[in-house]
């Protein structure tokens, strides 16, 4: 009943290049995000749970461990967003031919990584 | 014996045509939330950043603001649909068991719409 339909692309013989690589990060960042989102929920429960749940969960979030996880959250946040809105743009039909295609993955790359940098240092310069 | 086929015929075209509307409601609707999630994510990282580093007192100082607290509403709302609707079609283009696809698509909406419902009456109870 079921039949074998053949599947693309086929990854065994698939050469990788920044659109690919760049459309896969934005399924893997917005599993990530959907896994951090956690980090929120648990974050306004403490805030519920009173000052010494909060002092508690700052605890734990102000480890470096939970700080590398945050850097990452803020990573793949800054880019699903950059990319969410190229995904947008293309949508509404712009910008589909391969040179802006990698003008605008270009752009997603710089803006992600120069979002999450600069978040981090007006974290840390706030912070000390 | 040919109305028969044609009726056939007819009632695969409109189990067919539900179908697309059914998928482009769904292609809708996720557009609709990352439309509506830039925004939401551009304010509460710029706050996060200014507000929230700063303890439990100003933290819950910032969610009896009301328009604070209608953001985060909002934010927590479509975050978590907009969350269930892309793991949908991660899910749907990648687990190919029938049984296993239905089960983890149903838990996926589950466990999205508690944690919306549960961070949602969370910011009420700090604002109200």
């Amino acid at each position: 009943m079921k039949r074998q339909r053949p599947l693309s692309p086929h990854l065994q013989i698939y050469k990788p290049q920044l659109t690919s690589i760049l459309s896969i990060l934005h399924r893997g960042t917005g599993i990530g995000l959907s896994m951090g989102s956690v980090i929120l929920v648990v974050w306004i429960i403490a805030l519920t749970f009173g000052k010494e749940t909060y002092v508690l969960y700052s605890t734990v979030i102000n480890h470096w461990l939970s700080l590398t996880v945050l850097f990452g959250f803020t990573f793949g946040l800054f880019y699903h967003l950059s990319n969410g809105i190229r995904h947008l743009f293309w949508d509404a039909g712009y910008g589909y031919d391969l040179k802006h295609a990698y003008i605008s993955g270009g752009a997603v790359v710089f803006s992600s990584l120069f979002l999450t940098i600069l978040t981090w240092l007006i974290i840390y310069f706030k912070v000390n | 014996m040919n109305n028969n086929i044609m009726e056939n015929k007819l009632n695969k075209v409109q189990a067919m045509k539900s179908l697309k509307n059914h998928g482009l409601a769904h292609w809708k609707l996720q557009r609709i939330s990352a439309i509506a999630m830039v925004p939401l994510v551009i304010w509460f990282t710029s706050s996060l950043m200014l507000v929230l580093i700063n303890g439990y007192e100003q933290s819950i100082e910032w969610l009896q603001n009301p328009f604070n607290a209608t953001g985060l509403i909002l934010l927590f709302g479509i975050l978590y649909f907009h969350a269930a609707s892309g793991l949908q079609v991660v899910i749907e283009d990648y687990v190919h068991h029938e049984g296993l696809k239905i089960v983890s698509l149903i838990l996926i909406k589950l466990v999205a719409f508690v944690l919306g419902v549960l961070s949602i009456l969370c910011v009420l109870k700090i604002f109200l």
